[in-house]
């Protein structure tokens, strides 16, 4: 079995306490994952100066050369696990085996954080709004004949990550060419990707003193976020709410992303079909960029019909099938409450499911030993219906109805926002919501993202801060 | 069978006579009306049988069937008390006191006879007699608190105590003030680290694991010239065990104990490389016993190895136990050349009751 140590600054370390992950499908035991103590957490990071100093030796030109080789070797190259080698194909069979993805979806996502690597420059770019990368180096400079100075806010970037996608970690990366060091807590069924990733970084000529890796409960995870000058956390609501007043943790927490159409598109529904699909579906509907609320103003019935329709279509299908679109749940107990969840919301007047007149059985199936939910679209009566602004993380959607003056009130917060519409002013009040984190106008997938937009927050502020800077004449 | 394993096999049988001879002894104590204590005089009445005549060793212990957590809980603690011990001074000490009513035990002296036998297995190396002690762990009702000081006396040293209420610091976690938590430990560990740098006679530390890692975050315990740490209060993993050994003593010995209010002290056997930083324990037979059994059917003891839910029979001649079951698990260990009783290994919270369980937090 593959054991997969702390990295404790580059340092392999093998815990006695072991957390042991097992295989979706056969339930067999399928990985070892050290786990860290709280203490030795803390007794790490008391120097993450040095860690820093190690990093910043590098100039930003250096470390993003050193990203672009490490996106090679994460694609293509024979990487250290432990005390193994992880060819890529293992890589996808092992991230398939303990969260239930489909290979291709994992393929897909590997290739999302080849480009976050291959392209940090431009990730760089876009966070920084084309700063010079030796005022960067420097930390200071001039722009358009203006004095700017940017200071580092912190040692250390703390990361607590989830399970549900790979393509997250792209979020993490630039932190390595901004020169901050990483302490990183995977997601306990997928630590296979940040492990990969730092090694790539490591062996593209990164300092290996500049990751952390830990595998650990809840009160480690604890002392990461504490413990680290600035931080970001994956999680539900309840595990993101004890750091909801810190703004010194960026939270990722549900995205409750939605396609809203205009009244000005809405006779149009039509045309927008495959947009509120992909937006649905892709990735197996598991990411927080996945639509799960589709707000109309008219054809509200139309089009969760259509939409049912075509999901319906997508049907459980095994992990290596080129065409599979849908992820089991790698704990089956979870698949069944989801969809009691689901029932309990339903049992509220006010809404009903589109997709149980499109399927023949249940909406929890199984395959080959798996539990999968079913694609489910949901139509509310109104915005305010429980069930009205739910996410799960499989392909689920309500399309719910609104009149054009609720809208952009009642949408509540939502990570992306693909607005149909060429309405100015609704167009300017979803532009001035602080509920909107990315906004699309037009027919972009909720799901589509663009390398030089930051994405829930931006990195480069979250880590520096700019200082006022004054420089006289003669030094 | 080769010698040494004759020797062992010879070293268990003779415990396990002493231990049958105790239970004797100590069921005659409790049973009768001039010496026992009320709850087992009155509890006596009501069987049809006679302890004193059907118990002739441990095993015979079944017949009283499993001791009950509820009576311990609330009053009148006097019914604890023997006659035997009519007169003498009766201290009551707590435990599970964090939502309702606590167990109590009463003790006269049975906290100081558990830790002078203690004593003899701290090597004096590192617990230097005549060496002063800081006790950095819960305190108010509970045995530790005098069971430490004692054992500094008895080994010709003075306690030096900092106050710790863990009831607060788990009242603290579940009102969702996890910041606070820290304030106060951090306070405990302040007012321990002002001690340890103004007498530089105290060389001996009792503390909890949590404690010890918070301590040793401020400070080298090597520089402060403390020379051996007892351990104990809570939960041990042998990854702490481990990171304590190897990253937290410099040099330090670390003593390991599992022990709570109910049965007394077990003591930690000696470190072997084989047992890879497992935490195994040797209760201090014949005063208290420890077995492993199975969840579903107490009355089995588990193999060897095998996982259970902890039991523990405290046989004194001021509290008598038969039975109880802890609300922790562990592996069962086999009889050792220093310790030819069973023992456990690893135990950490039942896991049937952890939802309900607020563990370690000081």
């Amino acid at each position: 079995m593959v054991h997969i140590p702390i990295l404790r600054h580059g340092q392999p370390y093998k815990s006695l306490d072991v957390s042991v992950v097992r295989h979706h499908q056969t339930r067999e035991p399928f990985v070892e994952i050290s786990q860290a103590n709280a203490g030795l957490i803390r007794k790490d990071l008391r120097n993450q100066q040095a860690a820093r100093e190690k990093l910043a030796k590098f100039s930003t030109a250096e470390l993003l050369d050193i990203c672009s080789r490490a996106a090679e070797s994460f694609l293509n190259g024979s990487l250290p696990i432990g005390d193994a080698e992880q060819t890529p194909e293992d890589y996808v069979h092992q991230v398939s085996a303990t969260t239930g993805m489909p290979h291709v979806m994992a393929r897909r996502n590997m290739t999302k954080i080849h480009a976050a690597l291959a392209e940090a420059g431009n990730v760089l770019n876009g966070l920084t709004r084309n700063l010079d990368w030796e005022l960067l180096d420097q930390g200071f400079g001039e722009l358009e004949g203006k004095p700017l100075s940017f200071y580092p806010r912190t040692d250390s970037l703390g990361v607590v990550l989830p399970n549900n996608s790979p393509g997250v970690h792209s979020l993490w990366v630039p932190s390595i060419p901004l020169k901050i060091p990483l302490v990183l807590k995977p997601g306990s069924a997928e630590p296979w990707t940040p492990y990969r990733i730092i090694q790539a970084l490591i062996g593209a000529g990164a300092p290996p003193e500049a990751f952390c890796f830990y595998s650990t409960g809840h009160a480690g995870s604890g002392e990461i976020l504490s413990r680290c000058g600035r931080g970001m956390m994956f999680g539900d609501a309840g595990s993101t709410g004890v750091w909801a007043n810190d703004p010194r943790i960026e939270l990722h927490g549900p995205g409750f992303s939605k396609v809203v159409i205009g009244a000005d598109c809405a006779d149009d529904w039509e045309k927008y079909l495959d947009v509120m699909v992909s937006s649905v579906l892709n990735n197996g509907g598991r990411s927080c960029i996945n639509a799960s609320g589709i707000w109309v103003t008219k054809h509200a019935e139309k089009i969760s019909e259509a939409l049912a329709e075509r999901l319906a279509g997508v049907g459980p299908r095994a992990a290596d099938d080129p065409e599979a679109q849908l992820a089991p749940f790698a704990d089956p107990a979870v698949a069944t409450r989801i969809s009691q969840l689901i029932d309990h919301g339903l049992a509220e007047p006010g809404v009903r499911e589109v997709t149980a007149e499109h399927r023949s059985g249940e909406r929890v199936v199984e395959l080959n030993g798996c539990k999968y939910i079913l694609p489910t679209v949901l139509l509310c009566e109104n915005s305010d219906h429980g069930m009205a602004n739910r996410e799960y993380m499989f392909p689920f959607v309500s399309v719910v109805k609104v009149t054009p003056d609720q809208l952009p009130e009642t949408i509540g917060p939502s990570l992306v926002v693909t607005a149909i519409t060429a309405d100015p002013k609704l167009i300017r009040d979803l532009v001035t919501s602080a509920n909107v984190d990315r906004l699309n106008i037009g027919a972009v997938p909720t799901t589509q993202i663009t390398w030089d937009q930051p994405h829930e927050g931006n990195l480069f502020e979250h880590l520096y801060g700019r200082r006022a800077f004054q420089r006289a004449v003669a030094v | 069978m080769s010698t040494a394993q004759q020797t062992l096999q010879t070293k268990i049988q003779t415990v396990k006579d002493t231990l049958d001879a105790w239970v004797r002894e100590v069921v005659a104590w409790h049973f009768d009306p001039a010496t026992g204590c009320p709850f087992w005089l009155n509890y006596a009445s009501r069987l049809d049988w006679d302890p004193r005549k059907e118990i002739h060793n441990y095993a015979d212990l079944e017949k009283l069937g499993p001791f009950q957590d509820e009576w311990l809980r609330g009053g009148p603690v006097r019914r604890w008390v023997p006659k035997g011990y009519e007169g003498r001074p009766v201290y009551t000490f707590e435990t599970g006191g964090s939502t309702g009513v606590p167990k109590s035990r009463i003790n006269i002296e049975d906290f100081r006879l558990d830790y002078e036998a203690f004593s003899e297995t701290l090597p004096d190396e590192y617990f230097p007699k005549g060496a002063d002690w800081l006790s950095l762990g819960p305190t108010g009702p509970r045995r530790l608190r005098l069971a430490v000081e004692h054992l500094a006396q008895y080994r010709g040293g003075i306690c030096f105590m900092v106050d710790l209420d863990p009831r607060w610091v788990i009242k603290l976690l579940k009102m969702g003030q996890p910041k606070m938590a820290e304030a106060y430990k951090q306070h405990v560990i302040e007012q321990g680290l002002t001690l340890l740098k103004a007498h530089d006679n105290i060389k001996c530390l009792f503390t909890t694991p949590k404690l010890l890692e918070a301590l040793c975050e401020k400070v080298s315990l090597k520089k402060l010239g403390i020379t051996g740490v007892f351990c104990g209060g809570t939960e041990m993993t042998p990854q702490f065990h481990r990171f304590a050994v190897e990253e937290l003593m410099e040099g330090a010995y670390f003593a390991a104990t599992y022990g709570n209010t109910l049965m007394g002290l077990a003591v930690h056997k000696p470190r072997e490389v084989e047992d890879n930083y497992a935490v195994i324990y040797y209760p201090p037979s014949p005063r208290a016993m420890i077995e492993v059994v199975d969840p579903d059917n107490p009355d089995r003891v588990v193999d060897y190895g095998a996982t259970g839910r902890v039991r523990l029979t405290t046989l004194t001649k001021e509290f008598f136990m038969p039975r109880f079951l802890e609300r922790d698990e562990a592996e069962r260990e086999p009889p050792c050349e220093q310790y030819p009783w069973d023992g456990v290994r690893n135990v950490r919270p039942f896991s049937k009751l952890q939802a309900n369980v607020v563990e370690g937090v000081y």
